[in-house]
């Protein structure tokens, strides 16, 4: 611990702390925009500057350390000046278009400026016009409005690495984007989001489904259905005032009815349907010889979309079992449709996701069309939901509970952990185990799997075979992991891992690119709370055990890999270049 | 066989532009049609420093200092200097309408002190002999073998030795915390990205002298205990680094650089990395980001290269100047090093002295020397006897010195305390013809255009700043833009990330603060009082016009008439502005106002 002090008042602080960090210990807020906790400080706004005391020097800070017997003023008349100035300048260069702009009322540049209480930009206001992005169905970027803060930079190359956006040009003509200012859709981009999900403005976001949604509710030629993700649940609740992780599910069921959805399913059924294809399929690699190892997850439209850029030796190694997104689109459209009754072809199938590059996904390939139609016909983000929410006049809170419509809808406590990092992992071997062994665990809760560390890996004694299991999230973090299993290849030695969960975000799922804003570690782990608790409470905990799922293949698909099931309910990969 | 002469052709980027090659090739074969070619050798050096004359050449052992030859002047030279031994006195340098006859005698040479150009203009820099036969690679032999680190920076401590890139940081302290830090892999950068508009010293260095580089840095390299160096010097200077690559090979097969240099059991090797050009490369942390393949982008300090620099590792980055004199103070010592200069700043500067000057060219003058003696002794005073207005230092990120500077003994503080700074050492001299909020314009569009993008105060500040000069030179400024100039460049020193930001308002506040009244001129009476705002000039033509026609005939846009020898009109609809028409008028009838 060092010595310092904040406005004359004297803390001690760990040593390493930065001034914005000790000034928050100390309760005084310094203001900021660039800033993010998630990234390294980069440093580009220029507002959280203080003083160092006795001195006429300013720094930063965001980026600056505190050093033993240090003093730091960071509020008076002068520095509230310069700060005021350099937000004036930002808004000099930004458009003035709060009241259509997508992050009206939840922008962290207007916030600031209206805590600055400006009323008027004394400089000339000029912006350079750039053209719309929104070339790759799932982020929208709209450079007119970007402020060159650098996070959605730092997200792509720090934290995912997928390194499709840079600072292109100079000076004024500085501008974000793909190489030579390729559209996001010929760029590396894996429409994760995460750079939507840390944008402090409205430069990137979400490819919005608004318009096309509720016109299809208002038409009563379509029978609209809904389906929502594990993580939706935990996070939704935050826009509505909740504490993160405060598990909304049946509220969430009883708000898309009300919204106008004529029934509402439930992802978790096809999470559990999933781990029945995805399970099968390691079984046969483990035991069978029938394919390579390890075998990965394919959740994940982002790292689907990574792996089909930058793995593509590995594609072999790839589940071909399609996400639950995908599994609940085509058996909407072909079981449900057939039991129900309803032609498939007037039913509108709607996605309530934590993910961008589920917009993405569902339009991947024509396997995505398995039922003859296309099997998921639009996606909202959970942001965009809490906007239909409020838009339908709807008191989130004071919603009854309701239940999901059968039979796609009961779930089991292995699906709903599908939203953290390690849940597809745990549920898996819940089931492999099981069905492998004839036995079910004595404790179903399988610790290694869970929590933020980047790599996750584990062994696991299963009736006397040995399986290696690695978890991996934020996909940044991913190379690591291939290059293990590059290495052993290379070098003809047993694999090192059978099975290996890869989730881009951060956390998985729960801080998607499509969740509510603001998400950190902390809030990461109050969701990811959420959903074991979810678990923990469900009567049934093993996917194997979700009888809807049992009844969908005595009635409709045989077994697990059938043929029908393999033509429903998987998919192929193929190699993508970086750049087109 | 013994030469009788030798003559030394500048082979500066300069004099190069001008044909110096062709000149070098027409000796050559002039030399051999006269059979002559085993009594004179012939050398392409680097610069000489006097680009205001060049191409020059120099002949030995008369030291006849021939200035703005020409290709076809090499006959002359080889068939009269050299077969005949009469110098060819047109081309001589001329002082007052007389030939000089010695390099001595020369205003331009008389005050300088040639450490860091020692070798310019002296040897051939494709020769690794010519640099050892002038005590070449004697330092780098002495701290191999003779010195500890310690000792290294010792003397370099002891002699005062401060960076010449910008701020003046003494290099010893740069070196011993660089070499106290832990570390198993650290890294000896040299910083030849130059980029302010007008300076060219750390390129004629290179280019004149590329050894001496090579082994400052090699010294570098032994005293912090780095075994790998980098040479960041921007494309555009392709003579510079082709001459790098030379002098690397030579002193590669020499063993004075690579593995175990000279039989000492020391590793050291450089590499060169080109710049594209970007100003804020020469930024130090954004240099390294550059070495490290990322886009050239400024970073929090600290941590400092010294400690965690290029990729992380405990990093020595000085400027090309800096180096160039760590030789010279292991062989000559520190006492004679500190001995030059003044008590704040020690040894010598190199200026690129331009503008409106009569002799421009690089000059090397002790730390002390006044800008008086710069300007008016060496370069010869302002060009066509026109009245000093000031002297742009530092750059984009320097101030602009008036009359009230001049008698001032120039050195880091003393730059510092008059609103400018020692920069590298662009020096860019200005007449009453230059107006100052026109120059601030020029260096506020440099920054707008050079500026990163990454921090908001630069890269916005700078063209908010850019656009209220702009309103004040072309007559629509307000007393309330100056305020606003004021306040922006007080946000921008405050909040800008990296240095660029914090003084790319210098120019304009420095001018601001010594020429208020000429930013009022044009607001106020919307009026250039040096006529250099075109918006704000008109050119008429008056009763004293006898309709000459010469101004019809100079005019580019054809916007003079009148019928022969009575009086003309200019149509001011069509006028450019340009001033041909003032110039041109031998009989004070076209009126500049």
């Amino acid at each position: 611990m060092i010595n310092v002090k904040i406005n004359g008042k004297a803390i001690q602080v760990p040593e390493d702390t930065t001034i914005l960090a000790a000034a928050k210990m100390a309760n005084v807020k310094i203001p900021s925009l660039c800033y993010n906790s998630d990234l390294p400080a980069w440093a580009s706004c220029g507002i959280c500057i203080v003083r160092q005391e006795g001195t006429t020097r300013m720094l930063r800070a965001c980026c600056t350390k505190m050093a033993e017997g240090m003093s730091v003023i960071t509020h008076d008349p002068e520095i509230i000046k310069a700060r005021r100035t350099v937000l004036e300048l930002i808004l000099s260069n930004h458009p003035q278009e709060c009241l259509t702009c997508t992050r009206n009322n939840s922008c962290e540049l207007q916030a600031l400026a209206a805590e600055f209480g400006l009323r008027q930009i004394r400089f000339e206001h000029f912006i350079i016009n750039r053209p719309l992005d929104n070339s790759n169905g799932a982020i929208v970027f709209d450079r007119n409005k970007c402020i060159n803060c650098g996070r959605c930079v730092e997200v792509c190359q720090e934290m995912q690495k997928v390194n499709a956006i840079e600072y292109q040009g100079r000076g004024g003509k500085t501008v974000i984007g793909p190489a030579d200012l390729a559209a996001l859709e010929d760029s590396p981009c894996v429409r994760c989001g995460q750079c939507a999900a840390h944008c402090p403005v409205g430069a990137i976001y979400e490819a919005h489904a608004n318009r096309k949604v509720w016109d299809h509710l208002a038409d009563s030629n379509f029978v609209t259905v809904a389906q929502i993700a594990p993580a939706v649940r935990v996070a939704l609740g935050e826009e509505f005032g909740l504490e993160p992780g405060i598990i909304s599910t049946k509220k969430i069921y009883a708000a898309l009815r009300r919204i106008g959805f004529k029934y509402v399913f439930d992802t978790n059924f096809s999470a559990d349907l999933t781990i029945m294809e995805e399970g099968t399929e390691l079984i046969g690699r483990l035991l069978k010889g029938k394919g390579e190892l390890p075998l990965f997850t394919s959740c994940c439209p982002a790292w689907i979309d990574y792996a089909e850029k930058n793995a593509q030796d590995l594609l072999p190694n790839l589940s071909t079992a399609k996400s639950p997104q995908q599994m609940m689109g085509s058996m909407i459209k072909t079981y449900w449709a057939q039991k129900a009754g309803i032609d498939p072809a007037k039913i509108y199938s709607v996605s309530v996701m934590p993910c961008t590059a589920k917009k993405y996904e569902c339009k991947r390939n024509d396997d995505m069309k398995s039922s003859g139609f296309q099997d998921v016909d639009n996606v909202l983000t959970t942001r965009e939901l809490a906007r239909f929410i409020k838009q339908a006049g709807i008191d989130f809170n004071d919603l009854p509970e309701e239940e999901a419509d059968n039979p796609l809808g009961p779930y089991t406590g292995a699906a709903t952990i599908f939203g953290a990092t390690g849940g597809v992992m745990e549920a898996a071997l819940r089931t492999a185990y099981a069905v492998i062994t004839g036995k079910e665990l004595g404790d179903i809760n399988f610790i290694p799997a869970r929590g933020l560390k980047n790599v996750k890996e584990a062994k696991i004694d299963v009736a006397g075979t040995e399986v290696r299991i690695a978890v991996v999230h934020q996909l940044g973090n991913v190379e690591e992991v291939l290059k293990i299993v590059r290495d052993a290849k290379a070098a003809k030695k047993d694999p090192p891992y059978h099975f290996i969960e890869v989730m881009a975000c951060r956390g998985g799922c729960i801080s998607g690119g499509g969740q509510p804003y603001g998400a950190n570690d902390a809030i990461r782990a109050k969701r990811a709370a959420g959903l074991y608790t979810d678990d923990e409470r469900s009567t049934v905990r093993v996917s194997h055990k979700n009888e809807a799922v049992m009844a969908v293949y005595t009635e409709f698909l045989k077994e697990p890999n059938s043929e029908k099931a393999h033509h429903l309910l998987h998919t192929h990969y193929i190699k993508r270049d970086l750049y087109k | 066989m013994a030469y009788t002469h030798y003559i030394l052709v500048c082979g500066g980027t300069g004099c190069e532009s001008t044909d110096a090659k062709g000149i070098y090739n027409n000796l050559q074969m002039e030399a051999k049609a006269a059979g002559v070619s085993d009594k004179v050798q012939i050398v392409q050096t680097g610069c000489f420093g006097f680009c205001e004359k060049g191409p020059i050449v120099k002949v030995l052992p008369e030291d006849s200092f021939y200035v703005e030859v020409k290709p076809e002047d090499a006959k002359e030279i080889i068939n009269e200097h050299i077969v005949k031994g009469r110098e060819v006195t047109r081309l001589l340098y001329k002082k007052e309408k007389k030939n000089v006859e010695s390099i001595d005698e020369i205003d331009f040479y008389q005050k300088q002190l040639r450490i860091v150009l020692r070798n310019c203009g002296v040897i051939n820099p494709e020769s690794m002999e010519e640099y050892i036969a002038r005590e070449g690679y004697m330092a780098l032999e002495k701290a191999l073998f003779q010195m500890t680190p310690e000792d290294i920076i010792n003397e370099i401590k002891a002699a005062g030795l401060r960076g010449r890139g910008g701020a003046g940081f003494p290099t010893a302290i740069k070196w011993e915390a660089c070499y106290k830090a832990p570390g198993d892999i650290k890294y000896v950068v040299c910083n030849a990205d130059e980029g302010d508009p007008g300076a060219y010293m750390n390129r004629s260095t290179i280019e004149g002298d590329p050894h001496a580089l090579l082994e400052a840095m090699t010294i570098c390299g032994k005293t912090i205990g780095s075994h790998q160096g980098f040479i960041y010097i921007r494309a555009e200077y392709p003579l510079a680094v082709d001459r790098l690559k030379i002098a690397m090979e030579q002193s590669r097969e020499a063993g004075l650089l690579g593995k175990n240099i000279l039989g000492s059991g020391f590793d050291f090797d450089i590499e060169i990395r080109l710049g594209a050009g970007a100003f804020v490369c020469g930024e130090e942390t954004a240099l390294m980001r550059s070495i490290e393949g990322k886009r050239g982008m400024p970073t929090p300090k600290p941590p400092f290269p010294a400690q965690s620099g290029l990729w992380g590792k405990p990093t020595i980055i000085n400027n090309v100047e800096t180096y160039v004199n760590v030789p010279i103070i292991l062989n000559k010592g520190a006492s004679w090093f500190s001995k030059i200069g003044t008590v704040d700043s020690k040894g010598t500067k190199v200026f690129a002295l331009t503008g409106a000057i009569t002799n421009s060219g690089l000059v090397e003058v002790p730390m002390g020397t006044t800008l008086r003696e710069i300007i008016f002794e060496i370069g010869g005073g302002i060009k066509g006897g026109r009245k000093f207005k000031g002297v742009q230092t530092g750059g984009p990120s320097g101030g602009i010195i008036g009359e009230e500077g001049l008698d001032v003994p120039l050195d880091y503080g003393a730059l510092t305390k008059m609103g400018s700074m020692m920069g590298s050492g662009g020096m860019i001299v200005m007449s009453e013809d230059d107006c100052v909020v026109d120059v601030s314009k020029f260096y506020m569009e440099f920054c707008v255009d050079e500026s990163c993008g990454k921090c908001a105060p630069c890269r916005i500040g700078t063209r908010q700043i850019h656009a209220l000069l702009e309103k004040i030179t072309t007559g629509n400024g307000s007393m309330e833009d100056l305020d606003k100039i004021k306040e922006i460049s007080f946000a921008m020193q405050k909040s800008s990330l990296c240095v660029l930001g914090q003084s790319a308002p210098n120019p304009t506040i420095s001018t601001i603060k010594k020429f208020e009244a000429e930013y009022i001129a044009h607001i106020k009476d919307h009026k250039c009082p040096a006529g250099k705002c075109k918006d704000l000039v008109r050119f008429s033509i008056n009763e004293k016009c006898i309709g000459c026609l010469a101004c019809v005939r100079k005019c580019p846009a054809s916007c003079i008439t009148g019928e022969k020898k009575s009086r003309q009109v200019i149509d001011q609809s069509k006028c450019l502005k340009c001033g041909e028409c003032f110039k041109t008028c031998k009989f004070g009838a076209v009126e500049k106002e």
